[in-house]
């Protein structure tokens, strides 16, 4: 007798009944007919009350069919697989929705004219203006915040993961931890009142300082991720070559994870940029063009929003403005971001092959 | 230029932990010194002390007395980034610099150290990659990144940067153990070239390897598991491998080790 027919007569033990590739899309169909079905008999409104019906209905049919056909052991696999699946939906359905709404508003009003011209001799509730003042100021105090906040950080980090033992490096480690946590109002505060202290009125540079503060322990954190994934055999394959160990750490280390550090302090200017209360309380805001962060009030993308949406007494060209600078903010954020990938990219190791 | 090392009642240690103990020989210039024993028995410890390696672990620090020609490596005043100069290391598993193409990786040191001419520079890379014997398998791709060579032909470009700033002593911590028989032998070839200008002590768990390329062979064992590896004794390599003078080392080199 051949093997082939003893394993025609016989239950394979390596096969089992299984759905088929289509299955969890049909499933994902069928949830949704079932849910709207659901929402327009119960009558209910908000569809967000149908997507999550459907997303439930989606998670226990997958369960309670797979579990028919295949077995208890792959229908676990398959609810863990729409658990992921519904998950990510749910991450991501908000965040389109938000660029979707964001995009829509925003273009009405935006054009050279917007990007190029300032408020000054238009009042809030009148159609006109622009942001050049607010994107002036963003990029001045941003860029000085990141003067100032990067090379602290990333020189931090070194210190932590290179040269720092015992109690002083846990207690520097423990404060990035704390400032990690500080809310923006209260970077704020410090630093207004030290300008108090000081007599001073506001300007864009004291945003910048506050900025820095919230941008620091972000760029350490990241940092120093990326300087512990260096191995240290390229560290000792340096210091073995009788290179000096600051040497080392400029010429091997820093290299070997410059566009992981890069990809950190884009990410952490992208977290500043989008700041308001420390800016609303250093920087004040202007509708003017002030061109110079050291001295008077300047303003900013996040405060331009605020401003127009709360001081224009409902007016529509105010708030088609308020989206308008919204869009250019996300387009900010989203083109550094884009740039970093660029340069992590870039700069990672090559493989050569 | 090669030199001398003398080590006497050498002592390091991990923290508190005391890795190997009162450890003294000879190496002479231009040989091959094999150090041989089961792990974990300090060999490698041992190794680092001679270049001051040991104490970038940290927690590590030694007692006793290193003589390169004489000169204490350990003495007061001396700099670990010198001593490193004159005793370079080639890693077990090869650790060429990932952001560097294969020129640069070779011409590593001398760039680090700052002290070259840039017109020696390409006769000093060419040098390097043929006294590592990987010059006719390179010299079309210099600039492209050493990361994407076969992992004999890293371990060769590692030799070749540590050959490119001249030391006196060459240290090998396994250098064989992450490659196939083919580039071990293209290494051991190299390492019988390259003793007629270096100094070369080399640390293997291979002891065809130490009969092949060793002129002399140190033996260490340790006591037990958490005691300090020893050197239980140094001779020639025909004598280690035929006529040891100690029971243990002719226990573990038939293989009867514990």
């Amino acid at each position: 007798m051949s093997t082939a027919a003893v394993t025609d007569k016989r239950r394979s033990s390596l096969r089992s009944a299984s759905l088929p590739k289509w299955s969890p899309w049909a499933i994902a169909a069928g949830s949704i007919v079932v849910a709207v079905g659901i929402g327009e008999g119960a009558g209910l409104t908000s569809h967000i009350q149908w997507g999550l019906i459907a997303a439930l209905l989606f998670v226990l049919g997958t369960y309670v069919i797979a579990s028919a056909v295949e077995g208890r052991r792959q229908a676990k696999d398959r609810i863990a697989t729409s658990l992921v699946w519904v998950a990510f939906l749910l991450a991501v359905v908000p965040l389109v929705s938000l660029v979707w709404t964001t995009v829509k508003r925003g273009v009405k009003v935006l054009d050279p004219y917007f990007l190029t011209h300032s408020m000054g001799v238009v009042a809030d509730s009148e159609p006109g203006g622009g942001i050049y003042h607010a994107i002036i100021g963003s990029l001045e105090q941003v860029g000085l915040a990141t003067l100032i906040g990067a090379p602290i950080g990333v020189l931090t980090a070194v210190y932590l993961v290179e040269y720092g033992r015992g109690g002083l490096a846990r207690a520097v480690t423990f404060f990035v931890d704390v400032m990690t946590g500080i809310p923006s109002i209260v970077a704020g505060l410090f630093i207004l009142s030290l300008m108090l202290m000081a007599d001073m009125q506001p300007f864009g540079f004291a945003g910048s300082l506050a900025l820095a503060i919230l941008m620091m322990p972000v760029v350490v954190r990241s940092t120093e991720e990326m300087l512990k994934l260096v191995p240290n055999e390229l560290r000792e394959a340096s210091l073995a070559l009788g290179v000096p160990k600051w040497r080392t750490i400029l010429k091997v280390v820093l290299p070997t994870s410059i566009g992981g550090i890069t990809t950190g302090i884009m990410l952490a200017i992208a977290r500043i940029a989008g700041e308001t209360a420390p800016v609303l309380l250093l920087v004040w805001g202007n509708s003017f063009i002030n061109n110079n962060p050291f001295s008077g009030a300047q303003q900013s993308l996040p405060l331009y929003i605020y401003q127009q949406y709360s001081q224009s007494s409902g007016s529509t060209a105010a708030f088609d403005r308020a989206w308008a600078a919204s869009l250019t903010l996300i387009a900010f954020v989203m083109i550094l971001n884009l740039a970093a990938r660029g340069i992590a990219r870039w700069k990672a190791p090559k493989t050569g092959r | 230029m090669a030199k001398r090392i003398d080590v006497s009642g050498l002592t390091a240690y991990y923290g508190s932990h005391k890795a190997i103990e009162d450890i003294s020989m000879t190496v002479e210039p231009r040989s091959v010194t094999a150090f041989i024993g089961p792990s974990g028995c300090g060999k490698s410890t041992f190794l680092r002390t001679l270049n001051r390696m040991h104490e970038v672990t940290p927690g590590g620090r030694v007692e006793g007395k290193v003589l390169l020609d004489d000169e204490d490596l350990y003495g007061n005043g001396v700099d670990p980034v010198s001593v490193r100069r004159e005793v370079g290391m080639v890693f077990q598993r090869p650790n060429p610099f990932p952001t560097m193409s294969i020129f640069d990786n070779v011409a590593a040191g001398l760039r680090l150290n700052g002290n070259y001419r840039k017109s020696e520079l390409n006769d000093i890379v060419e040098k390097s990659l043929k006294g590592a014997n990987l010059w006719n398998e390179v010299k079309d791709r210099l600039n492209k990144p050493g990361s994407g060579l076969s992992g004999g032909q890293q371990q060769r470009l590692c030799i070749a940067r540590a050959i490119a700033v001249e030391p006196k002593v060459l240290l090998m911590d396994e250098p064989c153990s992450a490659l196939d028989p083919i580039s071990t032998l293209a290494i051991e070839d190299l390492i019988g070239e390259l003793k007629e200008r270096f100094t070369i002590v080399i640390v293997t768990h291979n002891m065809q390897q130490a009969a092949r390329v060793s002129d002399r062979t140190a033996f260490f064992n340790l006591a037990a598991v958490g005691q300090p590896g020893r050197l239980i004794e140094i001779d020639d390599t025909e004598r280690i491998f035929s006529n040891p003078s100690v029971q243990a080392t002719e226990d573990y080199i038939s293989g009867r080790f514990g």
